[in-house]
């Protein structure tokens, strides 16, 4: 611990921090529109996400309406019902998500929190972000072409995904393809930025293991995204091959509706692997932002030090590489070689160790600190109950014979919107609650906060943990109705509609968040630079919200890791990263630590 | 206060719905009570890790709230209870995973004995094809696939003369009898799936997949796609009748075999 915390940033090797040139905007549109400054691209991911992933919740009542209320909505034929699926699924985890906690919040704070002035490449990030931006129109753009967008499910397995009885077969997937592609070619851009400015431009004395975890956990998922994106890069490459001109790479010979296809040879299995190769460690693509800022914001909002830190970047890492040697565990039941279960079996229960001590750690972190439950952490509480909730049903899944009967119900839709769907949206919003002011100046207003908070929590956990005993029953995913079965009962149709109720509820409360955010841009209450008193550097900034540049004329100098809050001795119950404490306090804590 | 109480309801009212939830697996009709078994294993461990979780957090959520004059403690590690930690949860871990890879090598364990049953897939109906009195399976070939042939059987092996073909009807198994499916797809992917009988596999066009179960309950059961295949997944239905041994020689007599339907066109 002791180098940890008590170092004087003097005597380590200072990280190399060159004064940099920046590109100075001339004017409105290179401040505010083609911007090359992190804060701002953040921002413009941030809000972009955010517009999408409004269109993804819209999709998402529209589906509840149909399961709840089967055949009252006329236009929800089974066709649109696919369509909304697929859209809302991969808006969700890929345009929202991935673009929010990478682009959004890695744009934002990776400079602020390291102690830098901007990313190191910023031109080629200012053009991550207008790529993104064209992926994102071209998939919005599928839903107005002729057949609409492409309704194979967000996993878009082939051959399924370009035949024709499948919506969207004729535009839909082209444009889906297309638009992943650009997607990924964006974040590449941003991916590289990210990487190379956490590993080149940290402040003198912010060593790797001085990084708040919020860095930590952007940081592995930026790397881990760079090695699995490529995966669905070339296989959407080759699904659009096949598609357009003819290529086999996952086509075998077929016939469909009594006709004989062109197709020969090809294995659409290949597919699935390169899906998931990407699709598994896109998980923790989303989840490692959201471990890292939770841990942040417990740390902060329970004015205690974060418990274990080296175990949690230690975990963080290792979550990391072992994400990568579990992919198939999505595949128990595709009809791979069925040997591979037994490894994929244990690999994914091995991670349940390094993910559980994160649990314990946030815990220990909240026992004997001093809890203010803020907004943002009531949202992080609302992040622990989600994810451990959901983390425990993949131990269901991924224990291969217990996803047997389980696989393809809405038991793994119930466990995947648990885990990762809505615990790191419980971040981003805790997110948004602590950093807003940083970002504004103003704080967001706390009563609607908390408001949101509640409604959004509670409405969230009756949507889905009830929803795991319909997939119990053998209720089957991606179905717009279960019409007569002989195995359901009268009873899951009213509980089908109560889920759908609270979808609505739920909904609607994100109406009240989005109005808090414009509100309080004029209203909120003025925040000062340390609202939260928080000892990371982004909140010693010269300036709220910072300047171009972040740092005025002099680069931060780091003394101590992000986490001494309580140190006993110091007068404030924190002590920032960048400031030096006079000698007899380190006497003091080396006892405490000893 | 109020928040740390309604977490201890949100822990209390997920056992409660848990115990009185009238949605629960169906009546099991096969083999793989074990998969049940284990299922059970895992939902008592990550039900007591769950409430423990939670309410230890409430706890601390009420006993450590912000007061005026109060600090946090400052404790950076503590490497036993890191360790303790670590090492109880392996052991968690290892409790459901031995069970679980267990039953998994008897899943792929076909017994000798199990008689061979194609089931194969296409958007959006089953059809089935049984071994006739030589108890084997004649080779097919999409290619092969037309009104005539339309499970692509290869017209002149002769395993394949008394192949009995069920199309636009239900499957019928005798009980107490292993039984290996072979799946196939014609054209994308589905997926096989009788709730009560537990395994399911998905069917892919150019390989055979299989599982295989037990029939230990008569009755009729209903078969549904849980894999996506396009517009029309969810109507794509079928029915399993689990017969007894009598019953179901009776039906195989009223059956045809591919050369019989062969010569009929
Ligand atoms: C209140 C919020 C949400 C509701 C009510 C909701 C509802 C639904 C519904 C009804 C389905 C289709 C289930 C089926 O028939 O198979 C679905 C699928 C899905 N959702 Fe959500 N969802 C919500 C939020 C999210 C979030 C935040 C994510 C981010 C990870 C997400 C990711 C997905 C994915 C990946 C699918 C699968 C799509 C597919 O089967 O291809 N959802 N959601
Ligand atoms: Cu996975
Ligand atoms: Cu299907």
């Amino acid at each position: 611990m002791s180098e940890l915390a008590h170092g004087t940033g003097s005597h380590l090797p200072a990280a190399e921090v060159p004064e940099m040139e920046l590109p100075h905007p001339h004017g409105w549109w290179s401040t505010y529109v083609f911007s090359q400054d992190a804060k701002v691209i953040g921002i413009q991911y941030s809000f972009t996400a955010l517009a999408i992933g409004s269109v993804a919740l819209v999709l998402s009542w529209l589906m509840r309406l149909q399961l709840g209320f089967p055949g009252t909505f006329s236009f929800i034929d089974p066709q649109a019902y696919l369509q909304f699926i697929t859209m809302h699924g991969m808006i969700m985890v890929v345009y929202l998500l991935t673009a929010l906690f990478l682009g959004g919040f890695g744009n934002y704070l990776i400079p602020l929190m390291l102690g830098a002035r901007d990313m190191v490449f910023p031109f080629v990030n200012m053009l991550s972000y207008w790529v993104y931006l064209l992926a994102v129109l071209v998939l919005v753009a599928s839903f107005f072409v002729p057949g609409g967008p492409t309704g194979a499910g967000w996993t878009l397995y082939p051959p399924q995904a370009i035949l024709s009885g499948t919506p969207g077969r004729e535009w839909g997937i082209v444009l889906m393809l297309l638009s992943l592609c650009l997607f990924i070619v964006g974040f590449t851009m941003g991916g590289l930025n990210y990487v190379v400015t956490v590993l080149q431009a940290r402040t003198r004395g912010m060593t790797l293991m001085r990084m708040p975890l919020t860095i930590w956990g952007i940081f592995t998922a930026t790397v881990m995204a760079l090695l699995a994106f490529p995966a669905l890069f070339v296989g959407a490459v080759m699904m659009l091959l096949d598609r357009l001109l003819g290529t086999s790479f996952f086509m075998p010979t077929l016939v469909e509706m009594g006709q004989q296809l062109r197709y020969g040879g090809g294995s659409p299995i290949l597919f699935q692997h390169l899906f998931w190769f990407f699709g598994h460690p896109e998980v923790y693509i989303v989840a490692l932002p959201a471990f890292g800022i939770v841990s942040d914001l417990i740390s902060t909002h329970a004015r205690r030090n974060i418990f274990g830190y080296r175990m949690m970047v230690w975990a963080i890492v290792v979550i990391g590489a072992l994400s990568f040697v579990v992919w198939a565990h999505h595949m128990y039941v595709s009809g791979m070689n069925p040997w591979f279960g037994f490894f994929f079996a244990t690999t994914t229960l091995i991670i349940a160790i390094p993910t559980a001590i994160k649990v314990y750690n946030w815990l220990l972190t909240l026992w004997r600190g001093n809890i203010h439950l803020n907004t943002p952490m009531l949202f992080a509480l609302g992040f622990i109950v989600t994810f451990v909730n959901g983390g425990l049903t993949g131990l269901f899944l991924g224990n291969v014979v217990v996803d047997v009967p389980l696989s393809d119900t809405m038991f793994v839709v119930a466990h995947f919107h648990m885990v990762m769907g809505v615990a790191p949206v419980m971040v981003i919003f805790g997110g948004i609650y602590h950093w807003y002011p940083k970002v504004t100046g103003r704080m967001l207003g706390e009563t609607m906060g908390r408001i949101h908070f509640w409604i959004t929590f509670l409405g969230a956990y009756a949507i889905f943990f009830p929803m795991h005993y319909l997939g119990l029953l053998g209720m089957p995913r991606r179905y717009h109705e279960i019409g007569e079965t002989s195995f359901v009962p009268e009873s899951a149709h009213d509980l089908n509609a109560f889920i759908s109720v609270m979808a609505l509820v739920v909904g609607a409360a994100q109406i009240l968040f989005l109005f808090n955010l414009f509100w309080s841009l004029r209203r909120g209450r003025e925040a000062g630079p340390n609202p939260w008193r928080a000892t990371t550097l982004e909140w010693q900034t010269p300036e709220t919200p910072p300047g171009h540049g972040n740092w005025g004329r002099e680069l931060p100098v780091v003394y101590r890791w992000a986490y001494d809050y309580a140190v006993p001795g110091a007068a404030d119950d924190f002590v920032p990263q960048n400031q030096k404490l006079p000698p007899p306090l380190h006497v003091a804590r080396g006892e405490a630590t000893a | 206060m109020t928040a740390a109480l309604i977490f201890v309801l949100v822990a209390v009212g997920s056992v409660v719905f848990h115990l009185l939830s009238p949605w629960w697996w169906t009546p099991i009709a096969s083999n793989w009570d074990y998969i049940d078994a284990t299922i059970t294993i895992t939902f008592w461990i990550t039900g007591i890790v769950f409430v423990a979780v939670v309410l230890f957090m409430a706890y601390c959520v009420f006993r450590f709230r912000a007061r005026a004059g109060r600090r946090a403690a400052f404790e950076p590690e503590n490497k036993r209870l890191e360790v303790w930690l670590t090492v109880a949860t392996a052991l968690g871990v290892a409790a459901m995973l031995a069970p679980g890879l267990f039953v998994w090598s008897r899943f792929i364990s076909v017994p000798a004995d199990a008689t061979e049953v194609e089931i194969v897939g296409q958007q959006w109906r089953w059809s089935y094809r049984l071994p006739g009195a030589d108890g084997r399976l004649g080779a097919v070939e999409t290619r092969l696939i037309n009104p005539e042939n339309p499970l692509g059987l290869v017209r002149d092996d002769a395993a394949g003369q008394d192949d009995i073909i069920i199309e636009a009807e239900n499957l019928h198994l005798p009980i107490g009898r292993p039984v290996k499916v072979l799946l196939r797809s014609i054209d994308v992917l589905h997926n096989f799936y009788v709730p009560e009988f537990r395994a399911k596999m998905d069917m892919i066009p150019g390989s055979v997949t299989y599982f295989w179960f037990t029939p230990t309950r008569t009755g009729t059961f209903e078969v549904l796609c849980a894999e996506l295949c396009g517009a029309g997944h969810a109507v794509m239905r079928g029915r399993v009748v689990v017969q007894t041994e009598a019953e179901h020689h009776a039906w195989l007599q009223g059956q045809r075999s591919f050369a019989q339907l062969a010569e009929r066109r």
